[in-house]
């Protein structure tokens, strides 16, 4: 995973509430073997009208998307978090997001940011017109007018983002530690291996 | 004396391989399901990393999502080709990355296929004090077993099979209290519907939630699994239900579950886990059964659900002004007017199936209201999709699919069918769907597809009178 430390550039005022994955990526698109190529049926509901927000030229080339409450409800799909990826964008920030989302996100360097209502309200306001710079050293989020943002992040979330540490490697380190759980599941608890069916 | 612990901390404890000082744990997983849809990219992942799945016996593959639901074999026993080039190769992908990585692989013909979610408990693969995953957000489900179970995206699948762990942080533990007992012609999806209903769909974010109460106790397997599979459009990764005689009764013999001394060994333990007197909840929320309605949903949220006696809301009447909008736009999408009495409102689709209502007592259920009855004129399209070959045949043993089919219905082959747009089986744009799935979503049901969810009587009860009906005007 390449390291995330940075993301500044034009954010998407999107704002909508209760975003749910099947809104991000109807789920005809996810009959795909890949990770790639998912940002065409990115939001494709809302694309379809006339004069949405993603297609407005003002907000062309964004990296960042601001939305409301509950981002990523719905479906454990990590297609998602891919074709946000796809679409270009690097972070999204929401009021909260949901659980499977958030750390769908995470495993692919997408920055899941939540900062309290007021935050987001000051921060859509501010995307028409000018660029935010999210600073994952500071955790914060500022303006080009003084605002300032502070976010939380679970620390094993950050440390792996800005450091771009491949999670299974991590985990693969711990082998010992696994084993040891095994073997004894395996003398306490042997009906824990299922009978073949 | 020791600390009180909730079912969920219990489980919790049992499974920490690493703790970490930043409060992440390393938690050992004791079952993966795995189906189609979510675990391409995982074993794709693997194959480049040089990396092998470390726990096959612990990992059982099938396929649900895009299946067809018409006949998979032809007169001869001969495959039938699936129409659609990608689900095709998605399907095929999972029957070659199975074997492959020497995961058991239950086939599309074969009887014990279903939804994961349906095979999991049926199959005794699911079992109480386990944890459980599936790249699926219904798996929490399983929960209803007593299982710690939730839905994970694909590289989470990816890191589950390289290593039977995941890298988690503890949820908060809530509690939800129904006191008293469900009224006649109320069923567990009404009860879960009306939950929804009230604490929103993020009132369990960040949360594992226990079902706690009389009305669980006295609820069968079938019903629970309802309740727990809808945990996650309440928020919550996770539900549970404790595990109790009841779960046990269900489990014994189950082709996967433990046998002879192992089985007694194991109902010892599963008897050490329900929550302890005491023990503290981060979240408590109590339910009044009485309150409970037969229940439908007039919008493109799970929370947005009015008993079907009700009318629909006007968006002025909620406090938040963003809820406001939404209401509006569901509104606009649903094609539906402030006011309006939900008993008027006419359905052309019926779908009885999907994780959360394809078992035998839902199709029981569907079947009670339906004998002797036919679909209305207005009802186009009707069908019913049990959620496993043997549910299948356990409902063709009762007659089940003569009643169905008698009333109009189709009659058709498991899988999570109209439940999502993905394979064929869709509701037309701008037509109504009296759907017993799970998610009302824009476009869920396919595109402009408009969704109301409720339980399988309701939705018998639909089909037979053509509009949203209270199923109990049909069994006075």
């Amino acid at each position: 995973m390449k390291p995330v430390t940075r993301v500044e550039g034009r954010a998407i005022p999107f704002g909508q509430k209760n975003v749910d994955t099947d809104v991000i990526i109807p789920a005809k698109w996810l009959k795909t073997i890949s990770r790639e190529g998912l940002g065409e049926g990115a939001f494709e509901a809302i694309r379809a009208k006339e004069g949405n927000i993603f297609d407005d030229p003002e907000y062309a080339g964004a990296k960042i998307l601001i939305a409301g409450d509950n981002f990523g409800c719905g479906s454990s799909r990590e297609h998602a978090a891919w074709a946000l990826a796809d679409l270009g964008i690097t972070a999204v920030i929401a009021p909260s997001f949901s659980d499977i989302f958030s750390g769908n996100a995470f495993k692919n360097g997408l920055l899941a940011i939540a900062v309290p209502q007021a935050a987001v309200d000051r921060l859509m306001e501010v995307a028409k017109t000018d660029p935010i710079t999210i600073d994952m050293e500071s955790m914060s989020i500022t303006t080009p007018f003084q605002d300032r943002f502070a976010f939380e992040m679970d620390p094993f979330r950050h440390q792996c983002l800005v450091e771009g540490l491949d999670e299974i490697d991590l985990t693969l380190a711990k082998s010992d530690a696994i084993e040891r759980h095994e073997k004894n599941s395996d003398s306490a608890q042997p009906w824990l291996i299922p009978i073949a069916a | 004396m020791k600390q009180p612990k909730t079912l969920y901390e219990k489980i919790w404890d049992a499974h920490v391989v690493d703790q970490r000082d930043d409060g992440t744990a390393l938690i050992y997983i004791d079952r993966h399901l795995v189906h189609e849809v979510t675990s391409p990219q995982a074993f794709e992942g693997l194959r480049k990393a040089g990396r092998k799945v470390r726990r096959p016996d612990l990992t059982l593959a099938v396929p649900d999502h895009n299946l067809p639901t018409t006949a998979r074999l032809d007169a001869k026993g001969r495959k039938i080709p699936i129409a659609d080039p990608q689900s095709a190769a998605q399907l095929e992908a999972l029957e070659a990355n199975a074997p492959a990585f020497g995961i058991e692989y239950i086939g599309a013909s074969d009887i014990n296929q279903g939804i994961v979610h349906v095979i999991g408990p049926e199959q005794g693969f699911t079992l109480p004090g386990t944890t459980l995953v599936c790249g699926d957000s219904h798996t929490a489900a399983h929960g209803a077993l007593g299982a710690l179970a939730f839905g994970i995206g694909t590289s989470e699948v990816e890191h589950v099979l390289a290593t039977q762990t995941l890298q988690l942080t503890r949820s908060k533990a809530m509690e939800i209290r129904v006191d008293g007992l469900l009224g006649p012609g109320i069923s567990p999806k009404d009860l879960i519907l009306h939950i929804i209903g009230v604490i929103g769909t993020a009132g369990g974010t960040g949360h594992v939630i226990e079902y706690r109460g009389e009305v669980f106790e006295q609820m069968s397997i079938e019903g629970r699994l309802t309740v727990s599979n809808m945990s996650i459009e309440a928020g919550a990764r996770a539900g549970l239900i404790a595990p109790d005689e009841r779960t046990f009764a269900y489990l014994k013999g189950r082709p996967m579950a433990p046998k002879g001394a192992d089985w007694d060994a194991a109902v010892a333990y599963w008897k050490t886990l329900p929550t302890d007197e005491g023990a503290k909840f981060d979240k408590s929320v109590t339910i009044n059964a009485a309150d409970i309605a037969p229940t439908v949903t007039w919008g493109t949220s799970p929370e947005d659900v009015v008993p079907v006696n009700g009318v629909v809301p006007a968006p002025d009447s909620f406090a938040d002004p963003s809820k406001q909008d939404a209401a509006r736009k569901s509104l606009d999408y649903m094609g539906l007017e402030a006011g309006q009495a939900l008993r008027d409102v006419s359905v052309e689709n019926i779908f009885i199936g999907s994780c959360t209502n394809s078992r035998i007592e839902d199709l029981r259920a569907a079947a009670s209201i339906l004998t002797g009855r036919k679909k209305a004129d207005n009802v186009k399209w009707a069908i019913v999709v049990p959620g496993s070959g043997l549910v299948k045949a356990q409902a063709e043993a009762e007659g089940l699919d003569r009643i169905f089919i008698d009333a109009g219905f189709e009659w058709r082959e498991p899988g999570c069918s109209a439940c999502l747009g993905m394979n064929p089986d869709k509701v037309p744009a701008g037509e109504r769907c009296a759907s017993t799935s799970n998610r009302n979503f824009v476009g869920r049901q396919g595109p402009g597809a408009r969704t109301h969810l409720m339980s399988p009587a309701m939705a018998a009860a639909a089909a037979v009178t053509g509009r949203l009906t209270d199923v109990r005007e049909l069994t006075r």
